[in-house]
């Protein structure tokens, strides 16, 4: 069986600079993946070109065989594909709830008619479409905020609440973008926890992060980016191992 | 109870109906209450721009074109070729609809500034074709359109009607099918915003990068909300038309789209009770300074231009938070 996600040769330049040059990795389904690198090594990049978000300069991205060149993001979320953003993306003018009943769109069979008149049909699956969201939440405890404006929540909150969204589209793969930045060490630990009880369901993690612990600890492979090229790729045993990734990363 | 009611889906509805009818109790002659219907009609369309603006967050300088061309439909096929009020009504809202399609898939793409130039464009256009096809509309003149018309039976602000009994002037009676149409266009733009699609469109606005990763076709949910709003505008522009009973080109102009566009950004952006707070002091300004005379306009200007800079949500939405605050300092006091 091939690969989940294939990256073969991918290159993205803006301008004259390659924040991400010639990158191959592949991941198999039910991995948790990391991908590591000092700053500006290019991760958040490679999140956005395999989300769709951006456009590759050269290479290719496959997820379960299928070229994405062609594929709006929200396209590549039809087939199963869910992200979250370093830089949070909550609707800030909707409440909690109404945020993860947002990742549960693809599901929802409602049309104009239905939706105008408000028949049976639109209110249940409204009502499970709910209790689907309130679940999720609980799941990654957020659970007391329901129907809490998203503008009121606290940092932390809205970051297990963005994994919620993503997670509502019952995604085959999530990709995590540093989930655990600006979390303290409980938090961190709970987010941890979270990331195994995912992967344990079934769902391929993506993960870019910063924090070595948690990265070591839960991810079956790593990819080390360093000036957008990769510097190195293997289990986490190995990783830790690497001359090149002790010199250039983790500082010797 | 005074809170459950206060949790009710529909309690904006029921208080709008309250308001709509205990207001004859208020109004004393027939201007009254056509300034009460030209405000309730005008109030519908502007509920239907809110989607567009307030929760889609897309804007449109152009929606009188949508507004004139319904009217235009109206007037044209009710008064030269003869076609009852509903059926001009309904058609000339689908073909509005499509003209909206065909023109918003490609404006919808541009963002800002670029899509208020494109969509006053589009506004432009239709007023220009309007002035022009003298033959169709009477140009620049205007033409007259005859009364509202169901089955045979005939809503003229001239007639006289008598509703289980109570007798109503012809003004009365357009007052009150007025009103009935407003609370309708309330009821399925609140349907509209509290479903799926609803939730798609305010993520446009929210964060539309959310949106398409989670599975939102953005440019599909930009179109529809721009048609249903085109459709909102049409079917209005209609019923002004034989409220009326004349129309020119100016109801497609730019004042006009201006004006509604005032309203939703006056009233409070997103909050449906509040572009018809809006539609209602935009309507009602006008004659509470006419005794200022040549003063009238910089009077309506500094009005607007105060409340955009110490209300910058909008009219409802701050006088609701100034209560909400209140109404917990109370609570707090008391426990």
């Amino acid at each position: 069986m091939s690969a989940l996600i294939e990256v073969k040769g991918l290159d993205k330049a803006f301008g004259g600079v390659h924040a991400v040059e010639g990158v191959s990795f592949s991941v198999e389904a039910g991995q948790v993946y990391s991908v590591i690198g000092p700053n500006g090594a290019g991760k958040t990049t490679l999140f956005n070109l395999i989300s769709g978000l951006y456009t590759p300069t050269k290479g290719e991205i496959r997820l379960k065989g299928e070229s994405t060149a062609k594929l709006e993001p929200n396209e590549l979320a039809e087939r199963g594909m869910c992200r979250t953003f370093q830089q949070m993306q909550i609707c800030m003018n909707m409440s909690a709830i109404e945020n993860v009943m947002l990742g549960r769109h693809l599901k929802l069979r409602s049309n104009l008619f239905t939706t105008l008149f408000r028949l049976p049909a639109l209110l249940r699956d409204e009502k499970s479409c709910r209790e689907r969201a309130a679940e999720l939440m609980e799941f990654v405890g957020c659970g007391e905020y329901l129907d809490t404006d998203a503008s009121a929540m606290s940092y932390g909150a809205l970051k297990r609440l963005e994994i919620a969204r993503a997670l509502a589209a019952d995604p085959k793969v999530i990709l995590l973008d540093e989930p655990a930045a600006g979390l303290n060490a409980v938090e961190t630990a709970a987010l941890e926890k979270l990331i195994r009880k995912i992967a344990d369901q079934g769902t391929t993690v993506m993960l870019v992060e910063h924090d070595m612990k948690l990265v070591m600890g839960i991810s079956d492979r790593l990819l080390v980016l360093n000036y957008g090229r990769v510097l190195a790729e293997g289990t986490p045993e190995e990783i830790r191992n690497n001359p090149d990734v002790i010199a250039a990363y983790l500082g010797g | 109870m005074l809170n459950r009611f206060m949790q009710m889906r529909l309690r904006d509805l029921v208080i709008l109906a309250v308001i709509l009818f205990a207001l004859p109790l208020f109004l004393n002659n027939p201007f009254h209450y056509d300034l009460a219907t030209q405000m309730a009609i005008i109030a519908a369309t502007v509920v239907g721009l809110n989607l567009l603006v307030g929760f889609a967050g897309q804007i449109s300088l152009g929606h009188a074109g949508f507004f004139g061309l319904g009217a235009y439909f109206t007037g044209i096929m009710t008064s030269n070729y003869g076609w009852s009020s509903v059926p001009a009504l309904v058609v000339g809202a689908i073909l509005v609809g499509i003209v909206a399609w065909i023109v918003g898939r490609p404006i919808l793409r541009l963002k800002g500034h670029y899509l208020s130039m494109a969509t006053l464009a589009v506004g432009f256009i239709i007023a220009i074709i309007l002035n022009n096809e003298r033959a169709l509309t009477g140009g620049p003149d205007g033409m007259p359109v005859p009364a509202f018309t169901v089955f045979g039976w005939e809503l003229s602000p001239f007639g006289s009607y008598n509703l289980l009994g109570m007798e109503l002037n012809g003004s009365e009676a357009w007052y009150l099918f007025a009103a009935v149409v407003l609370l309708v266009a309330v009821w399925l733009a609140q349907n509209l915003i509290d479903s799926p699609i609803g939730r798609a469109l305010r993520s446009v606005h929210g964060s539309e990068v959310a949106a398409r990763v989670v599975g939102v076709d953005t440019a599909r949910y930009k179109s529809l909300v721009f048609v249903v709003s085109a459709i909102y505008a049409s079917a209005m522009g209609s019923l002004y038309a034989h409220f009326q009973g004349f129309i020119t080109p100016a109801v497609a102009g730019f004042d006009f789209s201006i004006l509604f566009i005032t309203m939703v950004v006056l009233g409070g952006m997103g909050s449906t009770m509040g572009v018809i707070l809006g539609a209602v002091v935009l309507k009602l300004l006008p004659q509470v300074l006419a005794d200022f005379q040549e003063l009238e306009t910089v009077m309506f200007g500094a009005i607007l231009m105060l409340t955009m800079i110490f209300m910058p949500k909008g009219l409802l939405p701050t006088i609701q938070t100034a209560v909400g605050k209140r109404m917990k300092k109370k609570a707090g006091g008391q426990a």
